[in-house]
């Protein structure tokens, strides 16, 4: 092994020396068992039985026992196990459901001692008991168990499983006569090993088959299980009813399960199928296994403690044919790499995050609002390290707060419920979302819609004062635009920076000022962004409008910069920001204050493209009535842009509307993204009837069919409150008819409609009618229903 | 104010099928498959008169209305969840407690929830089946295939379906026929195909799906079931026949052919089979009481395991040197030489498969549920009732401990496919199963089409229908089992 790692640990006297090795056995190993002194391992399995010296460098083969000729199945081992007691006696439990014992101290070469052929079938496990010398207990295929008396040749006792096969069988550390068994239907027993006729308790542990179970060392209630649910579950049986008091959740069926020596809280597991990995969990911690050790290539069959009193070192055969000692120093943790995160949202939309301050320190010296930029909502940070958590040594807390007043959504909700997404012409549709926009004060996004039915109808239509007046508009809101993002852009490199606009100082125009210009210089702009120190921003409102504004990217700026000399164009319409009558209220408010002025004195030498193009494209559409395919590659970049910012709502119904003209132009991956962003934003706001409209209209077809992906509505029996299973109306419990009509009594089949003051209702047309005549419930309840 | 709407498809369901078989009925006695009434122009689908299966008589079977309350549920769970009630439930509904299990296994696959979508998973129930020439579920897939949108073309044959599909075939092949020889090239190369290649979780899902299809071909041959009548697309596959011919004659092998060389199973006197019935509980109860006296030593318990092997590849009824006459179904494998019986006359070595290093409980279930969750646990259950299905009675006899029968039978199918539990003893097989029922059973398991009347009529002469189809349940679970088994470990050696 190339790990020089080396371990030693005191252990009254006993000292255990020894660094990660490994050894290649001949065949595959199905079960593992140490000697009492922690120096030898015997190693079974179908085709093998060896005792290896595990010696400080190296594994020795001291014995094989699979000796004579003629391949027997009784050396074909499941489990094989080590007295605890007396170093010369070892029992295996053969394949073919023969019980082994094996004397090491007999003087030929066959150790073979006694043959206990008593069970039918398989048998899975056998076990001595910790204290006395001659019994050892075998648990089987068969569904029993038996207790052997090593000086007798034949089983003493014969336990009753009373159901299919034994999978653990495990004697009690402390309690002399207790033992555990395990089963595959997901039971496990407590039996009195003086009391064959009954187990003394039991209970489900497990769904599906209990591979194992494990007494814990040193306390006495504790029984940890293993199963092929995944799970790793921590009994306490000390109260009268078993108790579970860890569970944790592995990857894979759980085959192993041992506790740590000394550690109270700390096992080891390793799986059936499918992962080769051995974990060492701490049980108050069921998310991340503390340690693994990830030696092996094929699935691990058996794990032990080198020493009862040693946590350090672990045993492991694997049917990779491979035996391997695991130091503790060498495992792998995977805590160490996992980054713990915390994410809350509050009451009133507050948003709190914690991590390690490593992470989080080093993310705001590279972008001040990591991820923000996506949010369609402003935050105030305060970034406090505080809080220190147990193992992480410093970790930070952030706390993202809206803005009282522009933390509501509601532009959201009203454009998606008012938004007109198919059955009219384009125009129309064009024609009514811009002005839905506009009503909603969302200026550029009116603009966008007028500018979309420009682009696709057909030009003649359109009156021209009409089509003027809004090229004019387009690029007022433009200008005004950029002038934000840069703001923006300012406000988010300048992270140092205190910027309150409200105040409006000055020291942050000159920092604005400054920053904005190393933007025009420099491509990157990490060079302004300075220190981490927290830093209160106060950032715009979220009107409609302030956000794509806000979430403008200097990253177009960028790209367009070769065009920042710009034709005059742009000058004389900037003017019609200040007139602009739905513009947003703060900047009004502040129309005069430094900032705007002095964005707008940057706004000049960026007046952008956008209206450059734009105006040049209202004239080329005129002039040569270019097709509008000339243009999917604007409108692309459009969409591309209004979902970069957030406002996935804008880049789905542009999507829609505009139907087979763009949808060519947008990879298909893209579109189901914002699709179902859209949706989920959707569903959040609760607004189902347009997500299902959106659903619906949507042309991807992973999203069409969402609706139809579980189709079926469940219901509950009034009754019994317990789902019903077959049929809608009557329940296969409690025998009842489920739904019956206030007013019939008969038995509602169909549409069923009640009160939800007193619950009761029935057919619909009854209901109608009864309300008709009466405003109390038909039920006599006394309630005063409303159906409306 | 609230809406809710009651689920009375399940009742309207119901009514539509007693309408449907009453119908059926009306139409009894009608001569050949698809017969024209021409007076209104109309072609009018007539039954064969047979019932749901051409070997166990109408009268044994339970006809619809007369169900109790469960088998009620059941058949209208079923024609909700397939929008038919098809003569396989039928026959199944003699064990419903099986057939409850089953239902919701094959409305998991093919509906629910899955990897693949909807068309590939019924065109991979075509493949599957049409391995075994099984017209019967074929042309109930080709139905569902095109119901569910799939392209006709695809029906024209492998070659037209698209690559990835094509790729399957030769595991399926192998899967139908040997699957001892599936290996994890064989899973390499689907896995690895580059645009064509599969997902571990949708070739797990086809693999389920190609065992199940398999096994339920044995099924179908294993109890002869009769042709849907009212599945409409099977015209379109039936030759337009005009004498007393059914396509399941010609699918089956001639035995019209063959009833007449037959000796007739009323030759054995009823006082035979009678002591048939005794002589077997007579073995059993000998096997539970000597057993622990006479202990073979391991070279003869492995010994009679390869003997046992060996001789279930020779046990075959002699008339299996049919010709396969062309068919529409044969479009769908290229390979028709390919069977079991190609290498049983060679005598092909099948090396021996330990169930205790990889058994179906402990490493089939957890990968499988790994990969196509919840089918695990469904599959798993299915197969539990199988194995312990019983009613403690056979034939006449009340109150039979039958574990060992069936333990028998289940392991003789696994010893077929080379799978060995170290903790049986298969000289029990060799008293337990006469000769005529180990045909039976290596006849439905690996060559169902070749299945006859004759064979289903001549073993255990004495037993009850309903014990027949149990003892098919039992094959065609054991067998998809085995199936799954051997893909699983390819599954798993490929994956480590």
């Amino acid at each position: 092994m190339e790990k020089m790692a080396r371990v030693t640990t005191a252990l009254g006297g006993n000292t255990l020396t020894g660094r990660t090795m490994y050894c290649h056995l001949d065949a595959p190993a199905n079960a593992i068992s140490v000697c009492r002194d922690a120096a030898q391992v015997v190693v079974a399995g179908r085709n093998i039985f060896k005792i290896y010296a595990i010696e400080e460098e190296q594994f020795v083969e001291k014995l094989n026992l699979r000796v004579g000729r003629k391949p027997s199945l009784n050396f074909s081992c499941a489990d094989v196990v080590w007295h605890q007691m007396d170093e010369n006696l070892l029992a295996t439990a053969a394949t073919n459901g023969v019980v082994v014992t094996w004397n090491l101290g007999k003087p030929s070469r066959n150790k073979q001692d006694q043959l206990f052929t008593e069970h039918k079938r398989t048998v899975n496990k056998v076990c001595f008991h910790p204290t006395e010398a001659y019994m050892l207990l075998s648990g089987s295929q068969d569904g029993y168990m038996k207790c052997f008396d090593l000086r007798k040749k034949d089983s003493v006792s014969t336990f009753s499983g009373q159901s299919e096969s034994v999978r653990d069988v495990q004697f009690s550390i402390r309690d002399y006569f207790t033992f555990a068994a395990t089963f595959e239907n997901g039971n496990v027993q407590l039996w009195d090993i003086r009391r064959p006729d009954r187990y003394e308790r039991m209970f489900t542990a497990h769904n599906g088959p209990v591979f194992c179970c494990d007494w814990h060392p040193e306390d006495r209630g504790w029984l940890a299980t293993g199963g092929r649910d995944k799970m790793v579950k921590v009994w306490d049986m000390n109260t009268n009813r078993a108790k579970e008091i860890y569970c944790v959740q592995s990857i894979a069926s759980v085959a192993r399960v041992k506790w740590r020596p000394e550690c109270k809280h700390h096992l080891a597991t390793c799986s059936m199928m499918v992962d080769h990995n051995i974990y060492v969990w701490d049980v108050r911690r069921p998310y991340i296994p503390s340690a693994m050790f990830e030696e092996h290539r094929d699935v691990t069959t058996g794990i032990v403690w080198r020493h009862l009193h040693d946590p350090y070192f672990l045993l492991s055969g694997s049917k990779d044919s491979t035996l391997y000692q695991h130091i503790f120093k060498d495992a792998s943790q995977p805590i160490e790499r996992a980054n713990p995160e915390g994410l809350c949202y509050g009451l009133f939309g507050d948003l709190a995050f914690a991590a390690k301050e490593s992470l989080v320190t080093v993310d705001s010296n590279r972008k001040p609002y990591p991820g923000d930029r996506r949010h369609p909502i402003f935050f105030k940070r305060k970034l406090d390290p505080t809080e220190q958590f147990e193992s992480v040594s410093s970790s930070a807390l952030s706390v993202f707060e809206t803005e009282p007043d522009s933390s509501s959504m509601g532009w959201f909700v009203d454009t998606a419920r008012r938004y007109a997404l198919a059955g009219r012409s384009l125009a129309e549709l064009c024609d009514h979302n811009a002005k839905v926009a506009k009503e909603l004060s969302r200026n550029q996004v009116a603009q966008t819609w007028t500018m979309l039915r420009i682009i696709y109808c057909s030009p003649g239509t359109m009156p021209s004062a009409n089509l003027n007046h809004s090229i004019g508009k387009g690029s007022t809101s433009l200008p005004l635009m950029n002038s934000f993002s840069l703001k923006d852009m300012a406000s988010g490199m300048g992270s140092e920076a205190r910027l309150d606009w409200s105040k409006g100082e000055n020291r942050s125009e000159n920092l604005l000022l400054d920053s904005s210009t190393t933007l025009i210089t420099n491509d990157e702009n990490e060079e302004t962004e300075g220190s981490d120190v927290p830093a209160d921003y106060l950032l715009g409102d979220v009107e409609g409008d302030e956000d794509e504004l806000y979430l403008m990217d200097h990253e177009n700026a960028h790209t367009e910069e070769p065009e920042y000399v710009l034709p005059q164009e742009a000058f004389p319409l900037r003017h019609e920001i200040v007139d602009n009558p739905s513009g947003p209220d703060h900047l009004q408010d502040k129309a005069d204050s430094p900032h705007v002025s002095g964005n707008e004195a940057e706004t000049v030498s960026l007046t952008p493209v956008e209206s450059f193009s734009l105006i040049s494209i209202s004239h080329t559409l005129y002039e040569s009535r270019l097709p509008p395919d000339f243009f999917s590659a604007l409108v692309r970049d459009m969409l591309r842009f209004y979902a970069e910012q957030g406002d996935v709502q804008m880049a789905v119904s542009v999507l829609i509307v505009l139907g087979e003209r763009i949808r060519k132009e947008i990879d298909e991956q893209t579109q189901e993204h914002w699709y179902t962003s859209y949706i989920d934003l959707l569903q959040r706001f609760r607004l189902w009837n347009i997500s299902n409209q959106v659903i619906k209209l949507s042309t991807c077809r992973a999203i069409t069919c969402l609706n139809q992906a579980s189709t079926t509505l469940h219901v509950n029996c009034s009754n019994c409150k317990r789902p019903m299973s077959n049929k809608g109306w009557i329940c296969d419990r409690c025998r009842q008819c489920a739904s019956t009509c206030a007013v019939c009594h008969h038995v509602v089949k169909g549409l069923f409609v009640w009160c939800q003051g007193c619950s009761h209702g029935g057919h619909l047309q009854h209901i109608l009618k009864w309300l008709e005549s009466s405003t109390h419930c038909p039920a006599g309840c006394g309630h005063l229903c409303e159906y409306t | 104010m609230r809406l809710a709407t009651a689920a009375n498809a399940a009742y309207t369901a119901t009514l539509a099928v007693t309408e449907l078989l009453g119908c059926k009925q009306c139409g009894g006695g009608g001569g050949g498959g698809g017969g024209a009434r021409e007076e209104l122009g109309i072609r009018i689908p007539r039954p064969l008169g047979h019932g749901p299966s051409r070997f166990i008589p109408e009268k044994e079977i339970l006809q619809v209305g007369n169900e109790d309350a469960q088998m009620h549920t059941l058949f209208a769970d079923s024609f909700a969840a397939l929008g038919r009630l098809d003569n396989i439930t039928l026959v199944m509904v003699f064990h419903p407690q099986y057939l409850e299990s089953f239902l919701k296994t094959q409305h998991y696959l093919l509906q629910m929830d899955g990897p693949l979508p909807l068309h590939y998973r019924h065109y991979i129930g075509i493949m599957a089946a049409a391995r075994h020439q099984c017209s019967y579920l074929v042309n109930l897939h080709v139905n569902d295939f095109l119901h569910v949108g799939g392209d006709p073309k695809w029906l024209n044959g492998l070659e037209n379906a698209p690559q990835k599909l094509q790729n399957l075939g030769e595991l399926n092949k192998v899967l139908a026929h040997r699957p001892w020889l599936i290996t994890k090239e064989h899973i390499e190369q689907l896995l690895k195909a580059e645009e064509h290649s599969w997902s571990l979780a949708e070739l797990v899902h086809a693999v389920v799906l190609l065992t199940h299809y398999h096994s339920l071909a044995s099924f179908t041959f294993g109890c002869g079931i009769s042709p849907e009548i009212h599945c409409d697309g099977g015209h379109t596959f039936r030759p337009p026949s005009v004498s007393n011919y059914c396509i399941c004659d010609i699918t089956n092998g001639n035995h019209s052919m063959e009833e007449m060389h037959v000796i007739p199973a009323g030759s054995v006197s009823i006082t035979d089979s009678f002591c048939e019935v005794e002589a077997l509980m007579e073995k059993m109860k000998q096997l539970q009481e000597c057993r622990d006296e006479e202990e073979a030593s391991q070279e003869e318990m492995a010994s009679r395991f390869e003997i046992e092997k060996r001789e279930s590849m020779f046990v075959f009824s002699s008339d299996d040197e049919e010709v396969a006459p062309a068919r529409d179904v044969s479009r769908h494998f290229e390979d028709t030489s390919y069977g079991y019986k190609d290498f049983s006359r060679h005598g092909m070595h099948v090396p021996t498969f330990r169930v205790q290093d990889y058994c179906w409980e402990d490493h089939g279930y957890s990968l499988v549920n790994r990969l196509y969750p919840d089918v695990g646990q469904l599959i798993d259950e299915k197969f539990h009732i199988a194995y312990n299905l019983t009613y403690n009675t056979m034939a006449m006899h009340k109150d039979v401990d039958t574990s060992m029968l069936r333990r028998a039978i289940w392991n003789y199918i696994h010893c077929m496919f080379g799978i060995r539990y170290d903790d049986y003893d298969y000289g029990e097989i060799n008293q337990l199963l006469d000769r005529s029922f180990k045909v039976y059973i290596k006849t439905v398991v690996c060559t169902p089409e070749k299945a006859t009347k004759r064979m289903y009529d001549s073993f255990w002469r004495q037993f009850k229908h309903s014990e027949k189809v149990h003892v098919n349940l039992l094959l065609i679970e054991a067998r998809m089992q085995a199936e799954l088994l051997y893909a699983l470990r390819a599954i798993t050696r490929y994956m480590t």
